[in-house]
């Protein structure tokens, strides 16, 4: 296990990419992505922030071959993404969840919905079996297997897309905005059962976020924008830079943003620090006595 | 006179079925004009059943609705009237949109009032600069615009209408911080330009805190409260036990008071906490000042 430990599962490498113009449109076309290189390690939890259009999502899709680079190379597990041959062995090892929990579930019944991915991958039915019931219940949805998706919830939808990907047994999931449709409720549900299949079944995850409290809880914030990676640090490094990322069109948590606003006002200040209970105490450790 | 007034508003969903559902339970609200009030609730509190009734897309199963001192069920108000009068922008607007330019979807809502050809142009050109659309893009397919700008497009259609009441369902929901802060920021000068009363239904708690007067809290298919913004945050600890999200640094501040330091804990945005924090230190200097 632990020789595994640094190895890494998705490797970018000088990554170009752009959209084809019309034939028609003489303009060169944008470049989405410039010359990007990134390192996803295994057992990983990776965040991704950018405002709409910085490259962020684009990145993602070309971890498991929806999109291939223009230029530069994208491996997985040390298979190519361009080679058409080994495609599924790309897509078994990296899954991929949207947006939009609507346009993911198939099947009528949850357990169906669940066991999909594994019928084209012709499992056989006792261990389909056997999946299935693991995922649902890694997701913590194992007693809706018989419900119909559209009686759920946007988050347990959520989940039911997640649990359809885990049930491949992937190395590493990535999830492109999967809370951005979701009500605050729904999103922690989410929030925590990525947390827990990083935590407690080593998968690899890579969310993409509009949110800055999600991806606080990350091992590790890639912030792109126009086309490239601005930083790659753990949160709290990521988050000090509070004039940068405002620049850039993102925030940060509020906590931060008060240590920023404290040390404009001369008052003794931390802006790494990033979670509730670091800035109770350091205000508590300020006002007592 | 309130804008917005409503008596004993009761709907319930499927009656006679098994899955009959009261989603709004004997709400009495009044709504004055020109406030900004934000509508806060979590899924299924009943504040996207209430919005519909104050545009009459649902009838209410008993009690009352009046738009401008009018009863907007009674027999001499054509419901066509309120719909011109309340503009609802739903959801995710940008699926909604269908015209060949984004020029005739916003002209459609001022057309359909019938108005004349001059001032639907004057209304139109105005309202794209509010959401800040270039003139250029007006006579592009709104379908070759980015998520952001199409939302935009959606809104400065209702706009265009110049409601008198302007409610928006999750204006900002799936867009980036940026784009969150620019519409919202658009809504409030809208507001502040023509003095419409605006109702802004919200998931975050951050967000309604930051540009609404007045907030209203729905728990249950009723109305919790509905107060000025900053009295709604004195009852932190009352919104956190129903299970609504306070903003993280009111979190901060409860934590502060329950640690024994004797804070206010109204504090709800990262500006306003700076202040109270100066202040308790000066406060603070001035008693240990007097105890030596």
């Amino acid at each position: 296990m632990d020789s595994k430990k640094d190895e890494i599962i998705i490797s970018a490498q000088n990554v170009e990419f752009h959209y084809e113009n019309d034939p028609e449109d003489k303009t060169p076309p944008k470049q989405v992505l410039k010359n990007v290189s990134l390192d996803i390690k295994r057992g990983q939890f990776t965040a991704v922030l950018g405002h709409n259009g910085s490259g962020k999502s684009t990145i993602a899709k070309h971890m498991n071959g929806i999109l291939l680079p223009c230029g530069g190379k994208v491996y997985v597990d040390g298979i190519d993404t361009c080679d058409e041959d080994r495609i599924f062995d790309v897509r078994q090892r990296v899954g991929m969840v949207f947006q939009n929990p609507d346009n993911q579930l198939v099947a009528t019944i949850v357990e169906e919905d669940v066991a999909f991915a594994l019928e084209n991958l012709g499992v056989p039915t006792d261990e389909m079996r056997e999946r299935v019931d693991d995922a649902l219940r890694s997701v913590g949805m194992y007693e809706y297997r018989e419900h119909s998706p559209h009686q759920l919830s946007g988050g347990q939808k959520q989940r039911i897309a997640i649990a359809g990907i885990i049930a491949m047994r992937p190395d590493c999931i990535v999830l492109d905005e999967p809370t951005a449709m979701l009500d605050p409720k729904g999103r922690k549900e989410v929030l925590k059962t990525i947390r827990k299949l990083n935590h407690d079944f080593g998968i690899t995850a890579v969310l993409i976020t509009h949110y800055m409290e999600e991806a606080a809880q990350a091992d590790r914030i890639v912030v792109m924008d126009n086309g490239e990676i601005l930083m790659d640090d753990v949160p709290k490094n990521v988050f000090s830079n509070v004039e940068l990322m405002k620049r850039i069109g993102l925030d940060v948590p509020q906590v931060t943003e008060l240590m920023y606003l404290m040390g404009q006002s001369g008052l003794p200040s931390d802006t790494h620090i990033i979670d509730e209970e670091e800035c109770a105490d350091a205000l508590f450790a300020l006002l007592k006595n | 006179m309130p804008m917005i007034k409503t008596e004993g508003l009761t709907y319930t969903y499927s009656i006679g079925t098994p899955f009959e559902k009261t989603a709004v339970n004997n709400v009495d609200l009044e709504i004055e004009e020109g406030t900004f009030s934000g509508i806060i609730g979590h899924t299924g509190s009943g504040k996207s059943t209430l919005i519909q009734h104050l545009n009459g897309l649902i009838k209410p199963t008993s009690g009352k609705v009046f738009i401008d001192g009018q009863d907007i069920w009674s027999k001499d108000v054509n419901i066509r009237d309120i719909r011109f009068k309340v503009g609802l922008v739903f959801q995710y607007p940008e699926y909604q949109i269908f015209e060949e330019t984004v020029y005739k979807d916003i002209a459609f809502g001022p057309k359909n009032m019938g108005l004349p050809d001059d001032e639907i142009d004057r209304r139109v050109k105005e309202t794209a600069e509010l959401v800040g659309l270039r003139q250029e893009i007006l006579y592009r397919s709104p379908f070759e615009l980015s998520g952001g700008q199409k939302r935009r497009v959606a809104i400065a259609g209702v706009m265009a209408m110049e409601p008198k009441v302007l409610i928006l369902d999750e204006p900002t929901a799936g867009l980036d911080p940026k784009g969150r802060d620019k519409i919202l920021n658009q809504i409030k000068e809208y507001h502040r330009q023509k003095n419409t009363t605006v109702l802004l239904v919200s998931h975050s708690m951050e967000d309604v805190a930051k540009f609404a007067d007045k907030i209203l809290v729905m728990n249950k298919a009723q109305v919790f409260c509905y107060e000025d913004t900053p009295d709604v945050f004195k009852r932190a600890d009352e919104l956190t036990s129903i299970g609504l999200s306070v903003p993280q640094i009111t979190r901060v501040f409860l934590e502060l008071k329950k640690r024994g330091i004797d804070i206010r804990t109204d504090v709800y945005t990262t500006e306003f906490a700076r202040k109270t924090i100066l202040e308790y230190l000066e406060n603070k200097g001035k008693r240990g000042g007097a105890n030596a």
